[in-house]
């Protein structure tokens, strides 16, 4: 077996047994990047030497016999989003090309404490804001399964890499499907854990009340691994949860008998294509087959869920994003007349249009006498889709759907029309503004061969319901075990 | 005690107009570690951007927390400014450009404050008997900027940046415009002050910015049947309660004059926006910053917000003790003070006010007391720049000698004398006990001498000594007996003078 084809569980055990060592591995996907990430663009950063160093560390550990953590060795890559102290962070944005922040975001340290390997910083959308990574100010990145197409986005570097083989782990942000669309368009497994599961210390903001850090991996089980081991209430988080993080491996293999599965009318809707919806019903019919039983539910506020999110987020985003202004770090102009000045010059270089577009949509959302008009009234159709979703949760168990309309369109489809690119969003963005966990899973392919994921959906703190039913679908297909053919 | 002469404007100057004015005040608060992050609170200039990190650097990723002790500090405040107290109440973001602002954003209470409707009682020099009441709008917690510093020597150098104050929990209280006179204003402040140091919430000091004002004034002109509203004046960053003072003075007249040159009312312009120039004495126009600015309040996503429960109010409400204006008027009741004594022993500090009572728990005597403590303690203190819990001698001893005095056995002078040299022997022999009183007094022949077999004598030779003196008092010359009773106690240290006068004239007349 290829070391860059394998899963996290399968490399492990190489590694426990001896026939593989960290550095094997690690030397494994460094290869496979240095060979393929010039085509795919996953990767802003690859922090080579600080890799292989650290799995030096955890093969001499384990030769030792030392404890070693639930991820020693396994290499891992890092949306560029997360802070790291020893690699840049730069959110894909001019603005903070040349940022190193002097502290580790808490999924980092933990990370660090599960000794996993951090190979780098992945590409994505500048500051997360968008769908395909086209908005990303370093590169674009390309779709493994067809270099036209785009990854998906925001976290699409994450997806792209682990669907190219660079790594069987990897970590993303989800304020709006971010995780769960790149993991569709990418043929992986894409979690959103529960608001509040995740610590978003050292995570750069977006939109606060919505990003949540979570797994991307090859397989269920590795993402219920990954997702062990960045989950946890952090103190330095006031929105992160006291609640016991559970085994979410422990119970992986055991079947959820009659699972309940919602269908939201709603999502099988005009504007969702075929190959798609195709796929989503084959993959409930595997579940149906298992024992799960179906239930017709209603989300009757979803179709407002796009409007409510570009309100809320850009609302956020303009104050997330105001520090920015280049007085203590981050891009300034060489030449500007006044302290005004200074700011609208340095902002004006060094932000992104999508960027600019949110900032400003944001910007006049919370303006006086604008405010209640649209941001209050956006709190309140969160508040209902949230009623919609725990109405629905009394009946079932999950709720299932597509993750996106299609799978992966064509890079620049989109690039004039971003309404358009904001309505993809649709089924994703409700899970954010509810705050509950979501997962996209390989579920089939369209006749291009596209993947093409399925969305589960459960209520708070119940993904090990979505891994185990992931890990139930995973059983009976072989989706996930396809790896994509990158051209030499 | 009011010695102040510009105690006088505490009524309108005149019969044209009255001054109104509303004060907001910034009080930091005095907590080991900032409002959002561990980072120390406290003030030093000296090494700029030591007390600092992600959080309150505002790096990107890094999140705030709320600092429990300062909410708590900040509903005690509020609770012994009678406010309200919120069940509910909420972060939000106050959005605004500017370089020491690091996140362009203030974490502050916009629409829920934590405390709201309060009020303080300020009494006024020259109406002992009428203390008015200002109330208090509300009450909110938020965190403080950093510091600009410009270059001033006018070489054009790079403005600096200071962010250790950057979230120092900051209290913001904000009065009714209740107060009718610059010294009203300042009366209002040195109460709250007062209040602010008994509760040890915050340290007040106002060279070090830890407590800060702004006024809005305006003038009520009466026009006939109508009382015209002159446009209302921010007047910014006050730094002393003096300032304060004079820059209100000051804004009246101004206003009063550009009202009869204008006649421009409330609601004809934007709220103005002054600033105060300590040194020439005047107000003078900001730019417009301000005014246009609309700060897109909207809830801090990162903050939860925070509930108040009833037995958390109760329990922070047995903590707040006995507050100044309370405790003044127990020490007039209970120790038979007037005001001006009592005044003076409150506003020395909680410490001092517990000193004076430990005193008079041992000699009985409340104005005697407060005499000595007003004196010849705040002398002490003065000279050697010291707080009254460094001061030599214990309750006890100065206790006992109030005593000795109270009971006529030694005389105020005598008393001075052995206090004095208490204090002198402060740094060779140690903390004083009640004993060295008695022993100084017989060491130095102190007690005083009633005994009229000893002091007779004494007379006998004084008399024999003066003839001119006596020839004069027998022919009705009464002040002549004075310089007879001094030298008389030349001769006895510590001889009643009282038995000596009465001796004296005894054995002249007699």
């Amino acid at each position: 077996m290829s070391l860059t084809a394998a899963n996290a569980g399968q490399l492990l055990s190489l590694m426990e047994c001896g026939d593989a060592s960290a550095v094997d591995v690690t030397q494994a996907c460094l290869d496979r990047i240095a060979a393929h990430d010039d085509q795919i663009g996953a990767f802003i950063h690859v922090d080579a030497a600080h890799a292989l160093a650290q799995a030096e560390r955890v093969d001499a550990r384990r030769t030792a016999g030392a404890s070693l953590g639930s991820l020693a060795g396994l290499p891992v890559a890092v949306k560029d989003i997360l802070c790291t102290h020893d690699q840049p962070t730069t959110c894909a944005s001019r603005m903070l090309r040349d940022f190193h922040p002097p502290y580790d975001a808490d999924t980092i340290s933990r990370l660090r404490a599960a000794d996993a390997v951090i190979l780098g910083k992945t590409n994505l959308d500048e500051f997360a804001m968008g769908s395909s990574v086209e908005n990303s100010a370093m590169q674009p990145t390309r779709n493994p399964w067809d270099i036209t197409r785009t990854p998906g986005g925001s976290s699409g570097g994450s997806a792209a890499a682990v669907a190219a083989g660079m790594c069987p782990l990897a970590v993303g942000t989800d304020t709006g499907g971010s995780i769960r669309q790149p993991a569709s368009f990418c043929g992986v497994v894409g979690l959103k854990p529960t608001y509040g599961r995740v610590s978003r210390y050292g995570l750069i903001a977006y939109a606060s009340s919505l990003d949540q850090t979570g797994p991307l991996a090859n397989d269920v089980r590795g993402a219920a691994r990954l997702l062990q081991a960045i989950a946890g209430h952090d103190p330095r988080d006031a929105t992160s949860v006291q609640v016991d993080v559970p085994d979410y491996t422990a119970r992986l293999e055991t079947p959820i008998a009659d699972l309940r599965i919602g269908i939201p009318r709603e999502y099988f809707s005009e504007g969702l294509s075929d190959d798609v919806a195709e796929c989503v019903r084959e993959a409930i019919d595997v579940l149906r087959s298992l024992g799960a039983q179906t239930v017709d539910i209603s989300l009757p506020h979803l179709r407002y869920s796009v409007a409510a999110y570009y309100l809320i987020a850009p609302s956020e985003a303009s104050s997330n994003l105001a520090r920015y202004d280049g007085v203590h770090y981050g891009f300034r102009a060489d030449t500007f007349d006044d302290m005004i000045d200074m700011y609208c010059t340095g902002r004006g270089a060094a932000l992104g249009a999508e960027v600019k577009r949110r900032i400003m949509l944001g910007t006049y959302a919370l303006s006086a006498g604008y405010y209640d008009a649209y941001y209050l009234k956006a709190l309140r159709v969160r508040r209902l889709i949230r009623q919609d979703f725990d109405r629905a949760f009394e009946a079932v168990d999950v709720i299932a759907g597509p993750v996106a309309p299609t799978a992966a369109f064509k890079l620049g489809q989109f690039v004039d029309d971003p309404l358009s690119m904001y309505l993809t969003d649709i089924y994703t963005i409700g899970a954010n503004l509810a705050g509950i966990p979501g997962v996209s899973l390989p579920a089939g392919v369209t006749t291009d061969g596209l993947p093409v994921g399925l969305q589960l959906l459960a209520t708070p703190f119940a993904e090990e319901t979505l891994l185990r039913a992931g890990r139930m679908l995973e059983r009976e297909t072989t989706w996930h075990t396809r790896r994509a053919t990158l051209e030499s | 005690m009011n010695r102040d002469p510009a105690a006088s404007s505490n009524q309108p100057a005149n019969d044209e107009w009255t001054i109104v004015i509303g004060l907001e005040v910034h009080v930091q608060l005095l907590t080991n570690s900032k409002l959002f992050c561990g980072c120390v609170n406290r003030f030093n200039p000296d090494q700029p951007n030591e007390q600092t990190c992600p959080v309150c650097l505002g790096l990107p990723g890094a999140l705030p927390v709320m600092n429990r002790k300062a909410f708590q500090l900040s509903l005690k405040t509020a609770l012994a400014l009678d406010c309200q107290i919120a069940e509910f109440t909420k972060w939000d973001r106050k959005q605004y450009y500017y370089p020491d602002l690091p996140k362009a954003y203030q974490i502050s209470q916009y629409d829920l404050p934590f405390s709201h409707d309060g009020f303080l009682d300020v009494e006024l020099g020259d109406q002992p008997d009428q203390a008015q009441r200002i109330r208090i709008i509300r009450a909110h917690l938020e965190e403080d900027a950093g510091k600009n510093i410009h270059d001033e020597s006018g070489r054009g150098r790079d403005s600096q940046i200071d962010l250790n104050r950057c979230g120092t929990p900051l209290l913001e209280i904000v009065s009714h415009p209740d107060i009718r006179s610059a010294a009203q204003a300042r009366k209002y402040l040195e109460e709250l002050k007062l209040l602010l140091t008994y509760l040890g919430v915050s340290d007040c000091n106002m060279q070090e910015g830890s407590l800060r004002c702004d006024a809005n004034v305006n003038l009520h002109i009466p026009r006939g049947d109508e009382v015209v509203e002159t446009p209302i004046v921010e007047i910014k960053n006050l730094n002393s309660f003096r300032g304060v003072e004079l820059a209100l003075e000051y804004e009246a007249q101004r206003q009063w004059r550009e009202w009869q040159s204008t006649e421009r009312r409330l609601g004809d312009v934007a709220k103005v926006t002054r600033g105060w120039d300590a040194e020439r004495g005047v107000t003078f126009a900001q730019r417009g910053k301000e005014e246009a600015s609309d700060y897109r309040y909207f809830p801090d996503p990162d903050l939860v917000p925070v509930t108040v429960s009833a037995e958390q109010i109760a329990d922070i409400s047995d903590t707040l003790g006995e507050r100044p204006a309370a405790r003044r008027r127990r020490l007039m009741s209970e120790f038979e003070l007037n005001r001006d004594s009592a005044r003076v022993i409150i506003d020395q500090g909680a410490e001092f006010a517990g000193y004076f009572e430990d005193v008079c728990g041992v000699c009985g005597a409340g104005p005697l007391t407060a005499n000595w403590l007003t004196q010849d303690v705040l002398r002490v203190l003065h000279e050697t720049k010291a707080r009254i819990t460094d001061f030599p001698l214990s309750a006890d001893v100065l206790g006992e000698l109030l005593t000795r005095i109270a009971e006529g056995q030694i005389t105020t002078n005598s008393a001075r004398e052995v206090f004095n040299s208490l204090i002198d022997a402060r740094q060779q022999s140690g903390p004083a006990s009640p004993e060295d009183i008695g022993r100084l007094i017989q060491e130095r022949g102190l007690a005083i001498v009633s005994d009229q077999a000893t002091i007779q004598p004494v007379i006998d030779a004084i008399l024999a000594e003066n003839p001119q003196a006596v020839s004069d008092f027998q022919n009705g010359k009464q002040g002549a007996v004075g310089p007879l009773i001094g030298k008389a106690m030349q001769h006895i240290k510590g001889a009643d003078p009282k038995t000596v006068r009465q001796m004296l004239i005894d054995a002249m007349t007699g």
